[in-house]
This record gives C-alpha cells, structure tokens and sequence, in this order.
C-alpha cells in the first residue's frame, strides 16, 4: 500500500520531475487551450491528473496483482493466481489475463470502477456485464493472501528454529534471534497471558495468544515496508481481522464456564423483572457477547488502516502540490517526508502496541469466560 | 465499501492457514520454548536456592570450625591445668620425703655423737683414773724424801695434768 508512494517520494527526485513535468506539461498545454476554464475546475483536472482517495484506497484495499511500480505507462506488478467458484465450478488462471482490468477473460473481467471495483464479475460473450449472474465466489490468491502465506512461512521459520535453540539446550543464556524475542514471549506470558487469565489455567492459551500477537505484531511491521516482501494492509484488512476475532470469540465460547453463561442469561444482582417480563439485562449481556469481538475486530482494522490513510495522504500532498506547481511540489515534499517519518515512527509504536491489545483483550475474555464463582453478596430479589 | 466489506476468499484463507500455522507453531515451537524457558527458570531458582544453601553451609560450617578451635583450646587449657597439678603434687611429694631423709640423717646423726660422746667420757674417765693413780704414786715416792719439794712437785704434776 505505502510501498509505492514511499518508493515513489524516495525515488522523486528521479522520477518527480518527470512525472510532475509530464503533468504539468499536460496542464500547461490544457491551459493554454483552455485558459478560462482552469480557475473553474483546478480541483477536477486534477483529479483527473492524480485523485488522491483513488490511490490511498487502491493501496489499502486487496488487489489481484502485487503492484510494485508506475513508471508513464510501465507496469511493474507480479501478476496473482484467480481462482474463482462460480457455480461449483472451479475456476483458476493467472490475473495477468485481465491486463490490469482492460480485458475481460474467460467471461470474467476484473471491475476497475462502480459498485464492484476490485471485484471479478461475469461478462456476456459481448463484452458487456452479465446484470444477472451472481457474483463468483473468489477465492483467489490475492495480495493479502500472497502476503498472509509470506508471514505465516515467516513466523513459522523464526520461531521454529528458536523453539530448536531451546530444544538443544534450554540451561543457555538465549542468543541473537532468540534473546531478541525472548523477551516478548515473556511479555506474552507474563503481562498477558497470566494477569488476564490466571496462573491456572493460561498454559492452554499461550499457544493462540503467541500466535495472534506476533502474527500482528509481524504482519504491522511487514505492512509498514514499502517495499514487495511487505506492504500489503494485511491487519488493516477487514477479513483478517474478522477471523483474529473469531477466534478469540469462538474459544471465549467453548471454554465459557456455569458461571459465565449464568451471568449472561440470569445475571445476579439484577431485579427479575429486568429478565423475565422484559428480557433487558439477557439481551444487553448477549449483544455484550457479540461487541466484544466486533470491536477487536474494528478496533485492529481501523488502527492500521488509519495509520496507512495517514501516511498515504502525506505522500498524496506532493503529488497534489505538484501538479499545481512543480517547486511547490518539491516544497511540500520536504514536510511530507518529514511528516512521514514522524508518523512511520508512530506506527512502529501502534504496531506492537495493537498486536499487545488484542492480545490482552483476548486473554481478559478468556479469564472473563473461565472465572470462578466470586460474587458472594447475597441477593433476595433473586429466584 | 469494499475497504470494509470481508472478502470471502480471504476469509477462507486466513482460517485455513492461520489455524494450520497455529497448530503447527504450538507443536514445533511454542511447546518447546514454554518448556525451555520453563526449564531455564527452573534451573536458575535451583542454582539459586543451591547457592544459598552453600552459603548458609559455608556459615555452619565456620560456626563448626571455630567449636572446634574453642573445645581444642579448653581441652589444652585443661590438660595444662592437669599437667601443673601433676608437677605440683610431685614436688610436694619430693619435699616431704626429702624432709624425712633430712630428719632421719640427723637422727642418725645426733645418735653417732651421742655414742661417741659416752665413748670419750668413758676415755677419760679412764685416763683421770690411771693418771691420779700415776701421781699418788709419785706423790707417795717424792713423801718420803722432802715434805717442802713433795708439795712443789704436787703442784706441778697437777700442772701438768691436762684433762683431755
């Protein structure tokens, strides 16, 4: 996502000046035409020119190509496997068929505007879109997916080999790699996994718990790459996590004790007509179930997303500023980059500091679920 | 929209990979190293109670040490007492006996004088007997010859008489 752009502002003073010349060659033939109208519309040739919400969601959002550069009219991108299910029908060849959206493909084209942008929708053998066929269910292996596998290879690899330094021999002062992230495993356990859950019972989460923040933690850091390996809004995408919730939801649930259900079905210490006539306090406990979830879930896609927006709009200023101006381009340029730094910076700190939430969060839910009987006050409206 | 619409394809990608890479870093990786570094807490609060240990023997053990160096003393104490009373008793004994051989040489002694005491006055005795008769016996002769010169010679044998 940041990757181009932060490319593009390392790279501007290569490319800035052929860009911003080229548009504002452009601009100053279109000028020259059209004098009378470039006061009126300023912000809509530009638009036309450079539309910063375009590229800042084009970054943030999934693609089925990994695009690495713009250079004029050449297209660096890795070019992503399509699979699609259409019908019960398995569908699968490469996305370089779709020629980034230009042509369609064994009656599929690839949406680059509308409603479905993004999307892969059906097309009649005229070319024109199919109104009445359903969407095919993609389950291509999109950027996210090429970015999520490359993370999980990641994580596997350097736990993997750490959890064999401690297999070899546990009695040694840890080293490099290990003595790195040593301390984070500790702080999972200890600062985690322990206070939210209990000496008891948190062994059996500290698998899920380990997995989910640096799974986050890793993925946060990948995303701030600008660079292939990295930059794809992986944590800051809905559909990952959804499924990081959903975890944390569906074991909440399944290890949910007496205790856990009771207070959320026959709360103690609240008046019985809030349950039985009017059903208020069962059905507040049960919309309670559903948030806690939805706002791990929200709270980990918003943040990210919003420090990539962030990051992208700075960047966005000098294209923006450019296109007025060639110097005031490279004028702004100096802020925006230093304004990038600041907040690269800032979301170094956000990423360690969403993968810790959530991870908190889901072991107080697990604490929440396993907790042992401790109300004792006595309550006479009850039963 | 499509920024917060989940896609089903990821959806179905994360669940199956990510449960997969859970369960495959829970038994390759996460088990392992809660065990070692498990163990390696374990191993250093043993070295720590050991030192402890060690250090609270150490202490006994000085303790230990520095009895024994107060009982050697006393014992030397003891047996230097013991030896002086041994010395003293023995020159107590020494003494007394000395005191009796002493008693008994003069007892010897004063015996030997006492004998050759009676033995001289036996002597003499002897000899003033033998002499009287010897100047009776003068006198008896000189009587007869001049009444004046018999009492000068008297006289002078009387002189002449040395008891001894």
């Amino acid at each position: 996502m940041i990757r181009k752009l932060i490319r593009s502002a390392r790279l501007q003073v290569a490319i800035i000046a052929l860009l911003t010349a080229g548009f504002a060659y452009g601009n100053t033939t279109q000028q020259d035409s059209i004098p009378q109208k470039v006061e009126a519309s300023e912000s809509a040739h530009t638009e036309k020119a450079f539309n910063a919400g375009e590229m800042i969601i084009d970054h943030i959002v999934d693609a089925h190509e990994w695009h690495i550069l713009t250079y004029n009219d050449f297209h660096l991108s890795i070019p992503l496997p399509v699979i699609l299910i259409d019908n019960g029908k398995l569908v699968a060849f490469s996305a370089s068929h779709f020629h980034h959206g230009h042509e369609t493909y064994k009656g599929y084209k690839l949406m680059t505007e509308g409603e479905n942008k993004g999307k892969i929708v059906k097309v009649l053998d005229d070319g024109s879109l199919d109104a009445t066929a359903e969407l095919p269910l993609d389950f291509s292996i999109t950027k996210n997916v090429v970015s999520l596998f490359i993370s999980l290879l990641l994580l596997c690899f350097v736990f993997i080999s750490i959890a064999n330094k401690y297999k070899k021999n546990p009695d040694v002062a840890p080293k490099g790699l290990q003595s790195m992230l040593e301390p984070l495993i500790l702080f999972v356990r200890d600062d985690i996994a322990i206070p939210g859950i209990g000496k008891k019972n948190y062994a059996r989460f500290m698998p899920f718990l380990l997995t989910v923040f640096f799974f986050i933690f890793f993925n946060n850091l990948l995303g701030l790459i600008p660079i292939f390996p990295g930059g794809a809004n992986l944590t800051g995408n809905i559909a990952i996590t959804l499924v990081l919730a959903l975890f944390t939801f569906v074991i909440t649930t399944f290890i949910g004790n007496k205790n856990y259900w009771l207070h959320i079905f026959n709360a103690p210490g609240v008046p019985w007509w809030l349950k039985f006539p009017i059903p208020l306090m069962p059905v507040v406990e049960f919309i309670g179930l559903i948030t806690k979830p939805f706002v791990l879930m929200v709270r980990l896609f918003a943040n990210i997303t919003a420090g990539h927006i962030i990051l992208l709009g700075f960047m966005s200023l000098i294209f923006i500023f450019g296109n007025m101006n060639v110097i005031l381009g490279y004028g702004v340029s100096v802020f925006s980059i230093a304004f990038g730094v600041f907040m690269t910076m800032l979301e170094l700190l956000v990423a360690f500091i969403q993968a810790y939430v959530f991870a908190l969060l889901s072991s107080i839910y697990f604490g929440m679920a396993m907790e042992e009987h401790h109300h004792e006050e006595e309550h006479p409206t009850d039963h | 929209m499509q920024l917060v619409t989940p896609g089903i394809g990821l959806i179905f990608w994360m669940l199956v990979s990510f449960s997969l890479v859970m369960l495959i870093l829970k038994v390759y990786a996460w088990t392992p190293i809660m065990k070692g570094i498990h163990q390696r807490e374990d191993t250093i609060e043993k070295a720590l109670e050991a030192a402890n240990e060690a250090k609270k023997e150490m202490l006994q053990l000085k303790a230990g040490n520095e009895q024994l160096l107060r009982d050697a003393k006393d014992e030397r104490d003891a047996l230097m007492r013991d030896a002086r009373k041994v010395k003293e008793a023995i020159l107590e004994e020494a003494r007394v006996k000395a005191n009796e051989e002493a008693a008994r040489i003069m007892e010897n002694a004063r015996e030997n004088i006492q004998f050759e005491k009676m033995a001289a006055i036996n002597d003499l005795k002897n000899q003033i007997a033998s002499i009287s008769i010897e100047i009776a016996e003068k006198l008896l002769g000189k009587e007869l010859e001049n009444k004046k010169q018999q009492q000068e010679l008297t006289e002078k044998l009387l002189k002449d008489v040395k008891i001894n």
